[in-house]
């Protein structure tokens, strides 16, 4: 399965048409893929500027960068920038769609029409989100509570809610097309208890997508409806409760957080078990865990209104159901760190990502356990401890989830391997320029820093000058691949079939694959992470 | 303790011990767990890392041990939210007899009313030693009252009454913040509170402009507004008689029981028909927009006023029948 | 299940490239179609939601609102639904056994429901319009509370029945306008002999959809009509 230079000889995915017309019009998965790759990182830089922008304005007490409505729509817009345009597609429509056809041995997804309209639906969001970033931007924050957002904002709320709405439509066709995938395209001997713990995960965050999303879109729509007409459904003014449209937002917006998370586990599980050599430990418990997580997900989205002004006997239920979602997770972790026991580990780009991220989400997963306890919430809910929290999970866990995948997967993405030295390094930076960026905003929090504040009061200067400084690295540390993964395609080492010797379907096929994956439909006959069977691969640095 | 090593703000209320108690041990188990991990990793991947002649031991899993670290994370969990209910419970049930002090909050300043008629913007100042209840509501959208030196938090909402509660334990200035997002000047919509030793607080009562306790003003207002005429406490008017009303269950006549408290009264003020008493017919007039928050607050404060009679023992919820009509036919 | 050219000459143009026979194909088509309407019903559930809630809080208000729709039209809307479920129902069976003209005619028949229903749906608002019962700014509402005629309605409260009404039956009439169109294209599809027993998943996605869509207005009509019409 040795591939010739990129161009010659062989045909593959990427080399099969050229032309714009090619990529715009393409019904294959992995094209769309692609698409999806270029797009999110554009929002992705644009959410991470506004971000580069709220750490500068902080880094003084005064507010002294920007006027306090401008540093109202930089943390909305990044806000909604980075959830709706960056981290609920990133996993699932870049690495997702790329990868499930070829994990289960499919030539597509079941509806590669409707996948290439979620990339439009995805662009057409992404371009009002832009006008409405250029035109006045939107300073609600990206969870738009009433009655300011219907009532009081003078910005571009119906815009940006318009935007998210079609964007939502992406999201909720994207989980319809891997659900169907999964059920109806598996290929021949391959049961489900055979299949990659990335297509169980993606397929709990596919039902996530399906059920919520939709609630969502309804939610924004009454707003923007509110908005236009001067209705009063979540208008105390006009006879309506704003802790309604509180419930309906978040009976969403928490399961969103699972959809950001789960595709990281997901990477997770193939990486760790790929820089074991090993079947991950507890792979029943793995694949039911991610079930789990989906459907108790949906079970405690009101620990976000713990102080909103809800019952205590609700605040009760809905804070013993998040301590309940919290095992699963625990679970993954342990079963994750268990594989390592007894395996053959290496220390590659992706396996250090993957170390990160095990870190990263415990932590931030262990200080859900500080905001979901009641009396302790009351003292640290919208403060910056719950930003600290929040940016370990989606940061420190999903973004560290989404470039190891990327590193793990770019072989057989592009056919050629990224420099690995400096995909150390960008790790490294990244590992310490989070930490330094978000740790001291849990004790900011502790002592009381509300969030959404473009001023402050002096005492909790020092921290926040720390976090900046350690945003400056993080942001370099995202660059770094950027770069060398343009470089890699033009001068990258030609990758082989399976580079790393890692296990599953799409390690059988050649890197790039061919438009229809697979020049023959396989059999499976074989269990999943069957790594005994696999030879070691010498891309593998042991040392370098 | 470690007042000077800047983890957390001062302690200033009787929850401020309890929650950083929680706080603190949630940090300890979070260390443990963390460096429990960590350390695994660190051996794990140290002493099986990749060596020529050595292969990866396959290993399926073991039942036992994910159900006991299922089993011993749950129990853990479970302990936590026990502990954190008892500590919000404490928190959301102000005890009785607490001094009651009105807040209303608007884009961006903080408005608080003392019974005594003392009113403060931005500021606030109370007593050591004493329980102080806040009741507040908002103009137009929603902020939150939030003192970190007493680990206290409420949302503050338009359209109704929410509270919160504390027990100051040390005199001092600390700061308060609005802690949900409200617009322009959200971060500008701060203050303080200022603690003082009891001695202290009466005289700075007794300083402020003596413009009449807050039940007085809403005497005044009761009568301005024509109030009286209709809800007379010598006869039976052709509105309920309020005084005793405050805190007892009201029946309605669709045949639902409510309680009078502070957004029931706002209610019947601002929207009279939506809860009509057994026996009365719905003629009130709507007062939504001809009496500001303020003025809602004083109303309330004096038709709270109106429970204490001359005997001075309060008396217990009891169904009241505000009538000595026959109830109507219900339909 | 390979793509061997023995397999390729044995289905016609309907089967896309990447499924590996029709079957799959056909299980596929019907799944997603399942799971979309799973969706839809997430999304008409939030404002089922929010109908619930406020019907709950504003009781009289709601009800009084409610008996200023026109019962007549919206009982008529009901029976041109069930009769157009109907025409679908017989359609999915005429593509079954292959009769083509009775498939286009039932078809047709079904597209001329719809639009009699969004017809008579459009006259309906064009009432409440004239009532002035549009929320925004031209909303009026003047009736007395029930059992008390000397005292008024809270406008703002049943300003927000109006909104739900118009937000729901507005969502399902979009709906419906789709569906139409869905069958403009299924119409034209039969039209040209596209349809045969063994291959019309059109159709039978298609009679789902407005299925469904019937099945969303079987809920409206109740909640939104009948609410206190006992009394």
């Amino acid at each position: 399965m040795a591939t010739a230079a990129f161009g010659h000889e062989r045909e593959h995915y990427l080399n099969k048409e050229y032309g714009i017309r090619s990529w715009l019009l393409t019904t294959d998965h992995k094209r769309i893929a692609l698409l999806y790759l270029v797009s999110i990182t554009f929002f992705f830089f644009i959410g991470g500027f506004l971000a580069l922008l709220i750490r500068l304005e902080l880094l003084t007490p005064a507010g002294d960068l920007v006027q306090a409505d401008t540093y109202n729509k930089l943390f909305t817009m990044h806000g909604q920038i980075m959830v709706f345009f960056f981290l609920i597609p990133s996993i699932p429509a870049v690495l997702g769609n790329f990868l499930v056809p070829l994990m289960i041995g499919a030539k597509d997804l079941a509806f590669p029409r409707i996948n290439l309209l979620s990339w439009y639906l995805y662009i057409l969001g992404g371009i009002l989100m832009l006008h409405v970033l250029l035109t006045g931007g939107v300073d609600t924050g990206w969870t738009f509570y009433t009655p300011f957002s219907t009532a009081f904002s003078n910005t571009k709320v119906i815009e940006a809610g318009v935007a998210i709405f079609i964007n939502g439509f992406s999201s909720i066709l994207t989980g319809l097309n891997f659900v169907v995938t999964i059920h109806r395209m598996r290929a021949p001997g391959m049961t489900f208890s055979r299949l990659p713990l990335f297509i169980w995960a993606h397929y709990a965050t596919s039902i996530i997508q399906l059920l919520g999303t939709p609630v969502l879109a309804i939610t924004l729509l009454l707003v923007v409806f509110e908005r236009a007409f001067n209705l009063g459904i979540f208008d105390p003014n006009r006879g309506g409760d704003p802790l309604l449209f509180q419930h309906l937002f978040w009976f969403y917006s928490h399961p969103a957080v699972y959809i950001m998370i789960l595709p990281a586990m997901a990477v997770e599980s193939e990486v760790v078990a790929c820089f074991a050599r090993k079947r991950i430990f507890g792979y029943n418990f793995v694949a039911m865990s991610s079930i789990a997580i989906a459907v108790f997900g949906f079970l405690v989205w009101a620990h976000h209104m713990f102080v909103a002004g809800i019952s205590l006997y609700s605040a009760l239920i809905f804070s013993i159901l998040s301590y309940l979602v919290a095992v699963p997770s625990a679970i993954k972790v342990f079963n994750w760190t268990a594989t390592m026991y007894k395996g053959s580990v290496s220390f590659t780009t992706p396996m250090l990502y993957a170390f990160g991220f095990i870190g990263l989400f415990t932590m931030g997963g262990l200080t859900g356990l500080f905001l979901a306890a009641l009396g302790l919430d009351v003292h640290v809910t919208d403060t910056y401890f719950v930003i600290a929290h929040f940016h370990y999970i989606m940061v420190g866990g999903a973004v560290m989830g989404y470039l190891g995948g990327l590193h793990f997967w770019w072989p057989k993405i592009s056919g050629r391997m990224y420099p690995e030295a400096w995909g150390r390094l960008a790790a490294l930076l990244v590992f310490i320029g989070f930490n330094l960026t978000f740790f001291p905003q849990f004790i900011l929090g502790y002592l009381g820093m509300p969030r959404r504040y473009w001023q402050y009061p002096p005492e909790f200067q020092v921290l926040n000058v720390l976090s900046t400084a350690g945003s400056t690295i993080l942001a370099v540390g995202y660059l770094l691949p950027m770069v060398y993964f343009l470089w890699s395609m033009r001068y990258g080492k030609i990758a082989d079939a399976n580079p790393w010797g890692a296990a599953g379907l799409e390690w059988m096929t050649s890197s790039p694959p061919p438009t229809f994956n697979f020049d023959e439909t396989p059999e499976v006959t074989w269990e999943a992470y069957n790594y005994e069977h696999i030879p070691a691969a010498a891309e593998v640095p042991v040392e370098r | 303790m470690f007042d000077n090593l800047p983890l957390w703000p001062a302690r200033a209320s009787t929850t401020a011990g309890s929650v950083d108690a929680l706080y603190i041990f949630l940090v300890a188990l979070s260390l443990f767990v963390s460096v429990a991990i960590f350390t695994m990793i660190c051996i794990f991947a140290l002493r099986y890392r990749r060596r020529k002649g050595r292969e990866a031991e396959q290993i399926e899993g073991s039942t036992i041990l994910e159900l006991t670290w299922s089993a011993i994370p749950l129990a853990i969990f479970l302990f936590i939210f026990a502990w954190g209910a008892v500590v919000y419970f404490k928190e959301r049930t102000p005890p009785r007899g607490a001094t009651q002090i009105y807040v209303v909050a608007k884009q961006w300043m903080w408005k608080l009313q003392h019974e005594e008629g003392q009113r403060e913007i931005n500021e606030l100042h109370v007593p050591v030693g004493r329980d102080v209840e806040m009741i507040m509501t908002s103009q137009d959208v929603i902020h939150s009252f939030y003192v970190p030196a007493f680990r206290i938090k409420q949302d503050v909402l338009p359209g109704r009454y929410t509270t919160l509660w504390f027990h100051a334990t040390r005199s001092g200035t600390y700061h308060l913040f609005c802690a949900e997002y409200c617009g322009t000047q959200h971060s500008g919509m701060i203050g303080q509170v200022v603690v003082l030793e009891p001695a202290q607080y009466e005289a700075w009562l007794s300083g402020g402009l003596a413009s009449g306790s807050l039940a007085s003003n809403g005497q005044n207002i009761f009568q301005q507004l024509g109030c009286v005429t209709c809800h007379r406490s010598d006869t039976q008017g052709r509105g309920p008689n309020l005084v005793g009303l405050f805190g007892k269950r009201v029946q309605l006549e669709d045949g639902r029981t409510v309680i009078a408290d502070e957004n029931y009264v706002r209610e019947s003020i601002l929207n009279p028909s939506a809860k009509i008493v057994s026996g009365f017919k719905p003629i009130m007039p709507v007062f939504q927009g001809l009496v500001s928050e303020e003025q809602l607050n004083a109303l309330i404060a004096y038709i709270k006023s109106l429970n204490q009679p001359p005997a001075g023992a309060a008396a217990t919820p009891s169904l009241v029948s505000p009538s000595t009509k026959p109830q109507e036919p219900k339909e | 299940m390979s793509d061997s050219p023995v397999a390729v000459e044995q289905h016609g143009p309907e089967l896309l490239h990447h499924f590996a026979d029709a079957e799959q194909q056909r299980n596929a088509a019907s799944l997603g179609m399942w799971i979309f309407l799973g969706t839809e019903i997430m999304f008409f559930g939030g404002m089922f939601c929010a109908y619930l809630i406020y019907r709950l809080a504003y009781y009289n208000e709601f009800a009084v609102a409610s008996r200023t729709l026109s019962l007549p039209i919206g009982t008529i809307n009901t029976a041109v639904l069930i009769c157009s479920s109907l025409t679908v129902a017989l359609s999915v069976r005429a593509a079954q056994l292959g009769k083509q003209k009775q498939i286009v005619v039932l078809l047709v028949l079904t597209l001329l429901f719809g639009l009699a229903f969004l017809g008579i749906k459009g006259y309906e608002w064009r009432e409440k319009f004239v009532e002035h019962h549009v929320p925004g700014s031209s909303f009026s509402f003047d009736e007395p509370m029930p059992g008390h005629p000397e005292a008024k309605i809270d406008p703002r409260h049943a300003q927000i029945f109006f909104s739900l009404y118009f937000a729901m039956t507005g969502m399902h009439a979009l709906h419906m306008i789709i569906g139409v169109g869905i069958f403009g294209v299924l119409i034209f599809m039969a039209w040209r002999g596209r349809f045969t027993p063994e291959y019309h998943t059109p159709v039978e996605i298609g009679g789902l959809y407005w299925h469904f869509v019937d099945i969303v207005w079987i809920y409206l009509f109740p909640l939104l009509y009948l609410i206190d019409r006992h009394k």
